[in-house]
């Protein structure tokens, strides 16, 4: 294992195994745990987690390509994730989301270049009463306009 | 408003704090339950309790418990399904947050009825901070004794886990979350055989949603016949409604199974936001075909809904108005199944990328004069073509939307 990752996170991952009767249904909790320390799932992250859970590398990386919040590559210091389903979208979730590309000067998918925040689309979040709403890393965010979005990045920068 | 019985106590400041939920009662329908009745009469009064699933499908609870077999030398498992994907629904989110210990309960019940000694909550991804709030309801479980060996020293043994979910619709599907609990990608399985007899590791499982957990602990302290008058004969309890979308109020509302569409919209949720005028309803998160502005006298229940053409669902009801194109519902639609697919099932897979296309290219005016009709044909090749619910949950609000508002779509066209 690469000396890399943290004694916690070593610790970690025997008490998350122990819940389980087949060690492999530990890999969601651990892919979560990990790119929380790391930032990402990267080749070397599929590798460690897969020793750890006695898993062929294979296995880990057809998981972690098929759930959106897994990520491949690291994103921004702060996460921007705007939700573009059917009720936020009633509620001008486009339109925000234009103005949070002018605002921040990248395009969806992008990371601003000092690397602190990345915007992406979601599908619902399950908070269609706040519509429109997003989420900030796992903070959620809800009835935008724009003077609430300004007030939000202010906070954050 | 005292219809209200899961949501009754949601204004107690701290009730997701066990001091506080025992103070109101709590946990009481567990001790109940464990020591005054047999599991068999448990699972009784919840089947004469006529609880049908709240998470989409309805299926009776007592009746989908009663499945599982007890004369096989393997654990049982309870998974709690919280992966609340079905866009315009997120009553469970409520649920948990305000009222975690009432899932608990439920869960303990519900475990002790069909002889489960594990349980795992399934939450989906996003919900990191629900996560952490049941984390924290458990370990005070545990802590007093309703959790873990010899719960209240009735020789009863349950452990409950939470297990995060990491962004997949699919796995709201009841096989696809076995797998993804299992540590895989969330592929549903092929049915028979159910997870009732070969589910969570191969052995037999039980899958329940939040909010039909959430009612047990009433159904075992006040009865079946209680619970039956709360809502409807073949239908009982109450339902929570969540209202998005053009409304002035949007929110949950607790009300009992058969509440009309229109009370909801209008009485409950304030009605139109902005003076806007109605167009179109989904009642029943996105899976569920829209219902016009005419349409909305129905009784909301599992059985007016079906007999309409379309479904009670998860009881999520968006609300849409004439302002709104309904080419803009649609698109909304088709990106949201074609991202969802799991791409096990072809006709699944390739037809909602092949509808998302065809909308987009309506929306950027680039239309070809049989769209319409390409759109019908494929949501049709589709239906009843996959291994699991989500080929119907995409092509029927689909095909209604082009069935009911042809003639808008058809202003799209171009030369139209």
């Amino acid at each position: 294992m690469s000396p890399e990752y943290s004694s916690s996170l070593r610790r970690k991952i025997d008490e998350v195994v122990a819940r389980y009767p087949k060690k492999g249904a530990a890999l969601l909790p651990i892919l979560h745990f990990v790119q929380r320390e790391v930032g990402c799932i990267a080749v070397e992250e599929e590798r460690f987690v897969a020793q750890a859970l006695g898993l062929r590398p294979m296995k880990v990386r057809e998981v972690v390509t098929f759930y959106t919040m897994f990520l491949r590559r690291p994103v921004g210091k702060y996460h921007l994730q705007v939700c573009s389903n059917l009720s936020c979208s009633l509620l001008g979730a486009g339109p925000l989301l234009d103005y949070l590309q002018q605002k921040l000067g990248i395009g969806i998918g992008e990371t601003t270049a000092d690397g602190r925040f990345t915007l992406s689309t979601a599908e619902c979040l399950g908070a269609c009463e706040q519509a429109p709403c997003l989420m900030v890393n796992f903070d959620y965010h809800g009835q935008l306009d724009r003077e609430k979005i300004d007030q939000i990045l202010e906070r954050l920068e | 408003m005292d219809e209200n019985v899961l949501t009754q106590h949601f204004g107690v400041e701290g009730l997701f704090r066990i001091e506080v939920y025992l103070g109101q009662g709590g946990y009481r329908a567990v001790e109940k339950a464990l020591k005054q009745m047999t599991p068999a009469a448990v699972l009784d009064e919840v089947k004469r309790a006529s609880l049908r699933g709240r998470g989409g499908a309805g299926f009776p609870a007592g009746v989908k418990w009663g499945f599982v077999p007890q004369d096989v030398p393997k654990p049982r498992y309870l998974c709690v399904n919280a992966d609340e994907g079905e866009p315009g629904t997120f009553k469970d989110r409520y649920l948990m947050n305000h009222n975690p210990h009432l899932l608990l309960e439920g869960t303990i019940i519900t475990s002790y009825a069909v002889g489960i000694h594990a349980a795992f909550i399934y939450v989906r991804g996003e919900y990191e901070n629900v996560a952490l709030r049941l984390e924290s309801a458990i370990a005070e479980a545990y802590r007093d004794g309703y959790l873990g060996k010899n719960i209240l020293r009735t020789g009863f043994d349950l452990d409950v886990a939470v297990h995060r979910g990491a962004g997949a619709y699919i796995c709201g599907e009841e096989t696809a979350l076995l797998e993804s609990l299992e540590g895989k990608r969330g592929h549903p399985r092929l049915k028979p055989p159910f997870p009732a007899s070969i589910g969570l590791f191969q052995c037999p499982t039980v899958i329940n949603n939040v909010e039909t957990l959430s009612n047990i602990p009433f159904i075992v302290q006040n009865g079946a016949d209680w619970f039956i008058k709360k809502g409807l004969p073949k239908d009982g309890g109450t339902r929570i409604f969540g209202v998005s979308g053009m409304v002035k109020k949007p929110g949950i509302y607790e009300l009992p199974l058969g509440t009309k569409l229109r009370t909801i919209i209008f009485d409950h949720a304030g009605g139109m936001k902005d003076g806007k005028q109605l167009k179109a309803v989904i009642p029943g998160g996105m899976s569920a075909p829209i219902l016009t502005a005419d349409e909305i006298d129905l009784p909301m229940d599992f059985d007016s809904l079906a007999g309409a053409g379309s479904m009670l669902g998860s009881a999520a009801v968006i609300v849409i108005d004439r302002e709104t194109s309904i080419l803009d519902v649609l698109k909304a639609v088709a990106k949201f199944y074609s991202h969802e697919s799991c791409g096990q099932c072809t006709p699944c897979r390739i037809g909602t990328a092949w509808i998302n296309k065809i909308v987009k290219r309506l929306a950027r005016g680039a239309g070809e004069q049989d769209d319409i009709d390409s759109i019908i044909r494929l949501a049709s090749n589709i239906k009843g073509k996959t291994l699991c619910p989500l080929g119907d949950a995409a092509a029927l609000p689909i095909l209604s939307i082009c069935q009911k508002f042809r003639r808008e779509l058809e202003g799209y066209l171009p030369h139209a």
